[in-house]
């Protein structure tokens, strides 16, 4: 007859198997994770490990140069990916960045100015460009440019949050200055991120999308789909930024990746992804 | 503050409430009376999403129910649409992600009503549906209520799931979680906090007074 305590007594039953499940799990983490730590190997690391935040639309790009990096020097690298505005309001709060990329230059900035970066270290590292992009299975004529967004068939165009995330206020601006920015808005589904608005289109649950060149060449997308370059006279250019993280446990293996982004194998690397070098002619 | 999301969740939860109390209701009844052998294989479909990570959930509605696989395709041909980036995809989604919290305290309260008085009540000629209305009900109200509550609540707090299959479409799938993780991102830390301040308030409101309100009716029920 006492519901309240036969609750209590299922919420605590369930409550136990989560903690047990859970100590569980941690346990066979550190014994997993234990091994390699304690390893002698780690002397051989002249730099340790990076610990690197970069923007959504290095997604691919960033693993073929940290791959490369290690290579070079022996350090390890520790690559995230995710939105700018994100790692801005973590790092911001203390998260343990070596090196961040932004997706914009005004980010790296920010953290300048409010003295969590380290002073003189922003660094230009690319221009991003924006594209317009549809699944291979489409029908839409892209080559027609924006215009084809007003074909009634397009349910829905992915496009990053413009609140927060560059690659979306270019994709805003780029509309606006077009003239489709309205017969388009009511049909806008907002990624958290670039790749999350790219993944929104290649799993076909929207129509077209405006995403990043850089993730239309890597090779999840490169086979699936056809662009449309926006002309870059429609946004302002999308500077990206880096910067040393002022809290950094390890400033010389930061200021070594930094340094090789500037290396003309990762430039070539980073104009294969399309994005446009800053000091290599007009970007 | 915004009250477009805010009101969004809260018509997403009440939704979400009202669902479950229809659907939960008869699979609670079932889960605890059925003699059936097989019945612990339900039971863990059920609890499914207290374990699964809301990504799981998401990546399902999003890639398994896209327009790339047939039942996606079904929906589409039905609905015009595919589920993600709509009302009733968020809908949907938050039923199952919130089914063991409606299911596991209407079962439980269910378990507390003594047999003798249900099998007394058909013994007397009451139906199974009447039985269930005038004796089973009253008898486990306090289930009742704190599953639907807590279907709304965790309605309210959904986030990932919402995230992937959402879209953030103002005034349709932009909810009140979605609503801060944004001005956290902007860096609108102002924002962002009136509005958590608020849903905090919100919630220990909500949860006090059904706690508060629960005891009281059983008291009430045990003094008579």
């Amino acid at each position: 007859m006492n519901s309240d305590g036969e609750n209590v007594r299922r919420i605590h039953t369930t409550l136990s198997f989560a903690l047990a499940g859970l100590t569980l799990a941690a346990l066979s983490l550190a014994a997993r994770t234990a091994v390699p730590a304690s390893a002698p190997q780690a002397a051989q690391k002249p730099c340790g490990t990076v610990t690197v935040a970069a923007a959504a639309d290095l997604t691919y790009a960033i693993n073929e140069i940290a791959a490369n990096f290690e290579k070079a020097t022996g350090c390890s690298v520790r690559a995230s990916t995710g939105s700018s505005g994100n790692f801005l309001s973590q790092i911001e709060n203390g998260a343990p960045f070596d090196v961040f990329f932004s997706a914009d230059i005004e980010y790296p900035r920010k953290l300048e100015a409010e003295g969590l970066a380290v002073p003189g270290s922003t660094y230009l590292y690319a221009v991003g460009k924006i594209v317009l992009w549809v699944r291979n299975d489409s029908r839409l004529d892209i080559h027609k440019g924006f215009a084809a967004l007003r074909d009634t068939s397009v349910q829905k165009v992915a496009i990053a949050n413009p609140q927060h995330a560059p690659y979306g206020r270019a994709a805003e601006e780029a509309l606006r200055r077009a003239g489709v920015y309205d017969a388009v808005k009511d049909r806008f589904v907002l990624g958290e991120n670039i790749s999350q608005a790219a993944q929104f289109v290649e799993s076909g649950n929207a129509d077209a999308g405006i995403l990043a060149l850089s993730l239309v060449l890597s090779p999840g997308l490169k086979e699936e789909g056809r662009y449309w370059k926006i002309p870059e006279d429609l946004y302002t250019p999308i500077q990206q930024g880096a910067v040393v993280v002022r809290a950094s446990q390890n400033p010389q293996g930061a200021r070594a990746f930094l340094e090789y982004m500037k290396t003309p194998a990762t430039a070539a690397l980073l104009e294969g992804y399309g994005f446009a070098l800053p000091g290599k002619g007009k970007p | 503050m915004n009250w477009q999301a805010i009101a969004l969740s809260l018509k997403l939860a009440a939704s979400v409430a009202g669902i479950l109390l229809l659907v939960g209701m008869p699979i609670a009844y079932w889960v605890t009376f059925s003699r059936w052998r097989w019945k612990f294989l339900i039971e863990a479909v059920v609890a499914l999403p207290l374990v699964l990570p809301p990504t799981v959930l998401g990546y399902y509605v999003l890639v398994g129910l896209g327009p790339r696989t047939f039942p996606g395709r079904l929906w589409q041909s039905w609905f015009g649409h595919t589920l993600p980036f709509t009302f009733g995809g968020l809908l949907i989604a938050s039923v199952l992600y919130s089914l063991p919290f409606a299911v596991q305290p209407f079962s439980a309260g269910f378990e507390t009503v003594d047999r003798g008085l249900i099998e007394a009540s058909w013994t007397l000629g009451a139906s199974r549906l009447g039985t269930f209305f005038r004796v089973i009900l009253p008898l486990s109200a306090a289930g009742a209520i704190t599953g639907t509550v807590l279907s709304f609540a965790h309605t309210i707090g959904e986030f990932g799931v919402v995230l992937m299959v959402g879209g953030n479409i103002p005034g349709v799938t932009r909810t009140v979680s979605i609503d801060i993780y944004d001005q956290v991102q902007a860096a609108n830390y102002g924002a962002a906090n009136r509005t958590a301040v608020l849903l905090l308030l919100f919630s220990f409101l909500v949860l006090s007074v059904i706690y508060g309100a629960n005891r009281r009716a059983l008291s009430l029920w045990r003094k008579r």
